[in-house]
């Protein structure tokens, strides 16, 4: 015991003394061969376009202002891409166990072509693929002529706020709040009464008094921003880049027939018995399943599944195949090339991605132990 | 066993911190030692740019930025082969000559300010003045650049071509969009199957790619130079011996071109009574020994790659499929740019 604890605290010294002298190491070298560093190009002036941002950015705006660009468009396509892939993933697992052969095979031949294609070949595909196919913003598929699909993305009208908008807001917020006190009380009613309590119809009741007080309140302050083909290419609206589609796709897709067999792992480690009892109770075969079934095979589910988060977030850094401008894009893409100062760089950008893989891992074990802990009650 | 598997952690930690210290920093006249003992050039070009560094179909590189180093395999070991090519992107050159990757790197690239001040690297001499323009599809309608408001831009990440571009668009009052790909090879793709209006990069690039489009000729090159862009190889800075080898490879190559001395009448004129073609080529002077080199040296080269004229029309000139004019690249007796120091 007492060995082992002088042992640990050589390892800790040497890998201390390791990294002190490893920064030292690169500080020197980097002195030496006359290379700018620290992070002081963070306030610098960008002067470079990204095609794609969540908040407002002209080539005024900072490096540092560069790095929330990208990481909000990571955020999104990993975010969106989570969401996506979940859904498909559960819906491909539980048509893999299905006893109607086709819907089963279907599924299984989805899930052999999708997991074992190289991402980055299914990226370019849809890509290249699918880009290739559409028409010049002149000849723009249109739907209602609103929305046109070509091979700039696809446009689609988009609601411009004015003043007074906030009251519409503040009325959202209302009925978010209102919508969690419908449920609860119909929640307590159940358990104490067993009656069922109507949540929708007060709901919409709700709905109605508050807007109806937002448009007294404000009128009407939208205007809806219609795109139009202007010179070159549509203006007005909003964009929706095929770089952002191709990948959100490719990263989906790809996950989802991992995420697929997953479920089927998780489902058939579900002693065959929950089943059987569940019928015997009288409850449907689609009841069974979300009620006796997935909350059991969560558990199994939930730590890979966790995994398969943290690999959609990290590999939509393959973004820059594409030209999409996520972190690794412009962060260790345009600003490295146009700074120079790698070691920092590469640093920054690690830390984002260590953060982002931490957070998730973080929220899905406390999901995991909720569920583990309702899964063991018996 | 425990013992020992933690005294395993440990080594594991130190030999990957060992990893990603950077090798020692040369000092002066340490790389030409080095390459010597090492028996070949490392050499960084392009991953593919028609002219200017690119694998032939018998996978052999050419171009004018691989002639370039191939006149200094020839100075140093009288053998252009003895050169090692590494493909670099555009951004991850920097970091390929900074951490000693390779020695040169030839590769078509803009000679900025910034770059050869901030990020530890020298510029010796400029070996192509170039200029970013723009191609458009020729039933676009578009004559000037001036026309492109509006228009969607395809190009190259971690290029001067990014900010041009912006400095350009906002000094003409025009709106655009970007969108920038790691490889030259992909944006030139996104271009051709549609998704931008105009691929914009320097004005020989965007001659050299031309090439790769599926039907060239429907497209043209918009006459509007935006930006100066004067291409040239870099070094690691802080060997300036190593910068005058290289520096000097160029301008023996422009000297022989004034001089008119080629690589077919090399031999005739080595019975040359012009002491300005005796000193280049060696027959009077040191001027080799002083580089740390044969009294040969400009012979090897010129025998090697030829002068700058050949090297020139060879690679981009009129008779190759790229068809670029000597312009401004021409000597300075006929109007151009290319001046070579004297050798004296």
């Amino acid at each position: 015991m007492h060995r082992d604890a002088v042992l640990q605290a050589l390892v800790l010294v040497a890998v201390v003394a390791g990294m002190v002298w490893l920064v030292g190491n690169v500080q020197s070298n980097l002195e030496r061969q006359n290379i700018n560093s620290g992070f002081g190009f963070l306030s610098e002036r960008a002067g470079f376009g990204i095609n794609q941002t969540l908040i407002d950015y002209t080539e005024d705006d900072s490096f540092g202002r560069v790095v929330v660009i990208g990481l909000l468009n990571t955020l999104l396509v990993s975010i969106l891409g989570i969401l996506f892939a979940t859904l498909l993933g559960f819906s491909l697992g539980v048509a893999r166990l299905s006893r109607n052969w086709l819907i089963s095979k279907i599924a299984m031949v989805y899930i052999e072509i999708f997991r074992n294609v190289p991402l980055l070949l299914q990226i370019m595909f849809w890509y290249f693929g699918v880009l290739r196919n559409l028409p010049s913003p002149r000849q723009a598929l249109s739907v209602g002529d609103a929305m046109f699909i070509s091979n700039r993305g696809i446009v689609v009208p988009w609601l411009e706020a004015g003043a007074g908008a906030m009251w519409y807001g503040l009325g959202l917020l209302a009925l978010a709040a209102g919508f969690i006190w419908l449920r609860r009380r119909a929640l307590n009613a159940k358990l104490t009464s067993g009656q069922p309590t109507q949540v929708w119809r007060p709901l919409l009741v709700l709905a109605l008094a508050l807007f109806g007080a937002a448009a007294v309140m404000a009128g009407v302050p939208f205007a809806l921003d219609v795109p139009q083909l202007k010179g070159f290419n549509f203006r007005g609206g909003v964009t929706v880049i095929p770089e952002f589609v191709a990948l959100l796709l490719a990263l989906s897709l790809y996950t989802a027939a991992f995420i697929a067999e997953i479920v089927r792992s998780g489902i058939n480690s579900v002693n065959k018995g929950q089943r059987e009892a569940s019928a015997a109770l009288g409850l449907p075969e689609s009841l069974a399943l979300r009620l006796v079934v997935i909350p059991q095979a969560l558990r199994v589910i939930i730590p890979p599944l966790t995994s398969q988060y943290l690999n959609l977030t990290k590999n939509s850094s393959l973004a820059v195949a594409i030209a999409y401008p996520d972190i690794v894009s412009v962060l260790a893409g345009t600003t490295l090339s146009q700074v120079g100062q790698a070691v920092e760089i590469i640093f920054v950008t690690m830390m984002i991605y260590l953060s982002l893989s931490l957070f998730t891992s973080w929220a899905m074990n406390r999901y995991n132990q909720r569920m583990a802990f309702v899964g063991n009650a018996t | 066993m425990q013992m020992f598997r933690k005294l395993c952690v440990g080594f594991m930690v130190l030999a990957a911190a060992n990893l990603l210290a950077m090798p020692a920093v040369q000092a002066a006249g340490e790389t030409l030692e080095i390459v010597t003992k090492r028996g070949h050039l490392k050499c960084g070009v392009s991953q593919g740019l028609p002219g200017f560094s690119t694998p032939d179909n018998r996978g052999n590189w050419t171009g004018i930025d691989v002639d370039f180093c191939k006149a200094i395999a020839a100075a140093i070991f009288n053998d252009p082969s003895k050169v090692k090519f590494t493909p670099l992107s555009a951004k991850e050159r920097f970091t390929a000559i900074q951490s000693g990757e390779v020695d040169i790197i030839a590769r078509n690239t803009t000679w900025s300010m910034h770059r050869d001040t901030a990020l530890g690297i020298d510029f010796p001499v400029v070996n192509y003045y170039d200029g970013q323009g723009f191609m458009v599809r020729a039933d676009l309608g578009v004559t000037s650049a001036l026309e492109l408001d509006g228009a969607t831009l395809c190009t190259n990440q971690g290029t001067t071509t990014e900010l041009n571009a912006a400095d350009y668009f906002r000094a003409n009052g025009m709106q655009y969009e970007i969108v920038a790909f790691e490889k030259a090879d992909e944006s030139i793709a996104a271009y051709n199957s549609g998704r931008c209006d105009a691929y914009t990069t320097d004005h020989s690039a965007l001659y050299a790619q031309k090439l790769k489009l599926s039907q060239p000729k429907a497209h043209i090159v918009l006459p509007e130079i935006i930006s100066k862009e004067p291409l040239g190889p870099l070094v690691r800075q802080g060997d300036s011996s190593w910068n005058d080898l290289v520096r000097w490879t160029h301008y023996a190559t422009v000297a022989a071109e004034e001089l008119g001395v080629t690589s077919k009448n090399i031999d005739k004129m080595k019975a040359s009574s012009n002491p300005s073609v005796r000193r280049l080529l060696g027959l009077d002077g040191s001027f080799g020994s002083n580089l740390g080199l044969s009294k040969q040296w400009a012979v090897n080269i010129l025998r090697a790659v030829g002068n700058y004229g050949e090297i020139f029309e060879r690679n981009v000139g009129v008779k190759t499929p790229l068809g670029i004019q000597r312009g401004v690249n021409a000597l300075w007796t006929k109007g151009g740019l290319q001046y070579a120091p004297p050798i004296r």
